[in-house]
């Protein structure tokens, strides 16, 4: 499944399940200076933004490339991220999950996600799911001690599979109903009810400045 | 009915099939950072701006504040400013730019033309949107893709949040700020908690602020991870608002007014949850570690890793790690490098003039690299009148041209290696100031003045 090729089209494709090896990083509270330093925003489109997501701490102050997760080509391949709570809280930026997903990441399971950020891998079609601290740290563990191990998110089930456990999972309603029906792409969606629009517009006094 | 259920009902379009609200955005602010690539995603689509009149521009983050000759000497800020002229341009957007003397940061800028109103919904590509709900509006931080959603449908698609009231009441002590109120909240709450909320500040205390005041408080709602702050409106909104450039005009006011009471929170409204704060208690709030909620009084000394909830400890290991402190220890005293006072937190008029007030005749300390950076041209002109920009710069400060500057990390205004900055911004991410080994204390505008003179942390009061 390739859902990012054709984001410019206005039918999303219909989410329904991510397969893939995993990477974890751990820490709370990871903000999105953390994922993408705002020195890299300094561009007006995302393409090849991928490769500078958590540069900050792939590379220390001398220069030095660290331990990091990103930094370990076992996981290059993985396309599913393991995080623990409040992930991607700070800025609004969706330079982080767009480097993430550029990276290679094609969903995220963790214990807590920010809220705009949560909102920013939705509008990309990127699952964020949530699980129990206990069930993310055992999912840590073990892509930790098996690289390879396959995961699978099932958003019609709602389930976590691994090869020796399966987790229920948690999301927002609304971001399930989206991306299972494939209406994650809101544009269009919104563009819809332009009549609507022009009505709600029509009765809000300030609209027409008090007039 | 709250105010958020009030604005909610007023400028809800529909029910998305997901279960979402389509909401009918009032006001949509952009600047250069977040807004490129969602008209590049426009283009791809061929869609047009649906209301262009309701979306206004301004350039605040790549700004260098030293040196604003064109073209920038940094290419790449050279090249986004370009992105947003030709974007504003092609789309027949109002744009405040360089040239206009209403440039400045989106957040200081949107309330002092007027353009920010109670009763509105607000959005802007950047997560201090909810500055803006200080005047009752409900504003909200995005993304690029949901900037591209009001370009093209001036809506959003959301889901209402909850609400807790928070508070507060109490004569402030002398030395205390908004600033204060607001670290002490999210130091209390959790960067954490305020998740799936939208705060309403209420009570004695948050009355009697000024605007500047209040969206001092509603700005780092966010680090809260309340994605909306508001206060309801009153008389010293009303106040505030009447004559700017964008309000409405003297005959249509008073039909303004009714509007914008029509929506307040009635006394008795609903909530989903309420927090109490008693401000007569407050301190001067200081931050210790790499996220706004990690801040303590200063009198106090930082805490002891084993006397904090478990889930807390790890971040406060790799804080005291990151910062070089220790375990209960002051940091009232800690040697600072460098006084950063401004951005959309702390960088209006009257943060200025606290600030001036706190180092007027004295002189900062030698080895203390300061800076002030009004947060608009027009903070700065109305400083400048008040002869703010003498005090500071014969204290020793540099005064700078109106842009995010040392909040972040987008423009020339940076720390070095692992100094110390004492700042009046809003984040003490690892890297938020731009070297990965800078620390930030997060304080109010007056204890960055006195810090600055002291040459480290010092009490105010
Ligand atoms: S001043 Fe700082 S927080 Fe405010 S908009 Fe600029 S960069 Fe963001």
């Amino acid at each position: 499944m390739s859902p990012h090729s054709d984001s410019a089209q206005t039918n999303a494709p219909q989410i329904t399940r991510v397969d893939g090896t995993a990477i974890a990083v751990r820490g709370n509270d990871i903000d999105t200076d953390r994922i993408i330093p705002a020195r890299f925003l300094k561009v007006v489109t995302f393409d090849g933004i991928g490769q500078f997501a958590f540069q900050d701490v792939r590379i220390d102050e001398n220069g030095r490339v660290t331990d990091h997760p990103f930094n370990n080509p076992v996981y290059r391949k993985a396309s599913i991220l393991l995080a623990n709570r409040n992930f991607g809280c700070g800025s609004s930026r969706e330079h982080a999950p767009q480097a993430l997903m550029r990276w290679g990441v094609n969903a995220i399971i963790g214990e807590s996600f920010a809220e705009i950020f949560a909102g920013n891998c939705n509008a990309l079609g990127v699952p964020a799911v949530t699980v129990a601290q206990s069930e993310i740290a055992e999912l840590m563990s073990l892509v930790e001690s098996r690289p390879d191990a396959k995961i699978s998110i099932d958003l019609l089930a709602g389930t976590v599979i691994t090869p020796n456990s399966q987790y229920r999972f948690q999301m927002p309603a609304a971001y399930l109903q989206s991306l299972v029906g494939g209406t994650w792409d809101s544009t269009a969606l919104l563009l819809q009810n332009t009549e609507e629009i022009r009505k709600t517009a029509a009765n809000l006094p300030y609209v027409a400045r008090f007039a | 009915m709250n105010l958020l259920d009030n604005v909610w009902e007023r400028h809800k379009v529909a029910t998305l099939p997901n279960g979402q609200d389509q909401l009918f955005i009032g006001l949509h602010l952009i600047h250069e950072v977040t807004s490129p690539q969602a008209f590049q995603m426009l283009e791809e689509r061929g869609l047009p701006v649906l209301y262009p009149d309701r979306t206004m521009a301004t350039v605040d983050h790549i700004v260098p504040t030293a040196d604003q000759n064109r073209p920038f000497a940094d290419p790449l800020a050279e090249e986004m400013i370009q992105a947003l002229e030709r974007n504003t341009t092609a789309y027949g957007i109002r744009y405040f730019g360089l040239d206009s003397s209403h440039q400045g940061i989106v957040h200081i800028v949107g309330p002092e033309l007027g353009l920010t109103q109670p009763g509105m919904t607000i959005a802007c590509g950047d997560s201090h949107t909810s500055t803006h709900g200080a005047f009752g509006s409900i504003a909200f931080g995005i993304g690029t893709s949901q900037v591209r959603d009001v370009l093209a449908s001036q809506c959003l698609a959301m889901s209402k949040p909850k609400v807790r009231r928070i508070q507060v009441d109490g004569e402030l002590p002398t030395g205390v700020s908004a600033k204060d109120i607001i670290l002490c909240i999210i130091a209390d709450l959790g960067v954490n908690g305020g998740l799936g909320f939208a705060y309403e500040y209420a009570g004695s205390t948050i009355e009697a602020l000024s605007m500047e005041g209040r969206m001092t408080i509603c700005n780092m709602s966010i680090e809260g991870a309340a994605r909306v702050g508001y206060v309801n409106p009153d008389q010293t909104t009303f106040d505030y608002i009447r004559g700017r450039k964008f309000a409405p005009g003297d005959e249509a006011f008073q039909r303004a007014i009714d509007y914008w009471k029509s929506i307040a929170s009635p006394t008795g409204a609903d909530y989903d949850d309420l927090y109490t704060i008693d401000a007569s208690t407050l301190e001067p709030m200081v931050t210790w570690g790499i996220n706004p909620g990690q801040a303590i009084g200063i009198t106090k000394l930082t805490p002891l890793i084993a006397d904090l909830p478990e889930e807390h400890r790890e971040v406060a290991q790799a804080a005291y790690r990151h910062m070089s402190f220790a375990e209960s220890e002051p940091i009232e005293g800690k040697r600072i490098d460098v006084a950063f006072i401004g951005s959309c937190t702390n960088g209006r008029i009257t943060d200025l003039r606290e600030a001036a007030a706190a180092v007027k005749g004295r002189a900062v300390a030698a080895h203390v690299r300061a800076l002030v950076v009004p947060g608009s041209k027009q903070v700065a002109r109305q400083a400048q009148e008040e002869g703010l920009d003498e005090i500071f710069r014969a204290a020793g400060f540099q005064w700078r041209a109106a842009g995010c500057s040392m909040c972040l990390a987008m423009n020339p205004d940076k720390l070095n290696g692992n100094e110390l900055c004492a700042s009046s911004s809003n984040r003490n991410f690892i890297g938020r100031q731009g070297s990965p080994t800078g620390r930030t204390l997060l304080m109010s505008p007056a204890m960055v003045a006195a810090a600055a003179v002291a040459g480290r942390v010092v009490d105010i009061r």
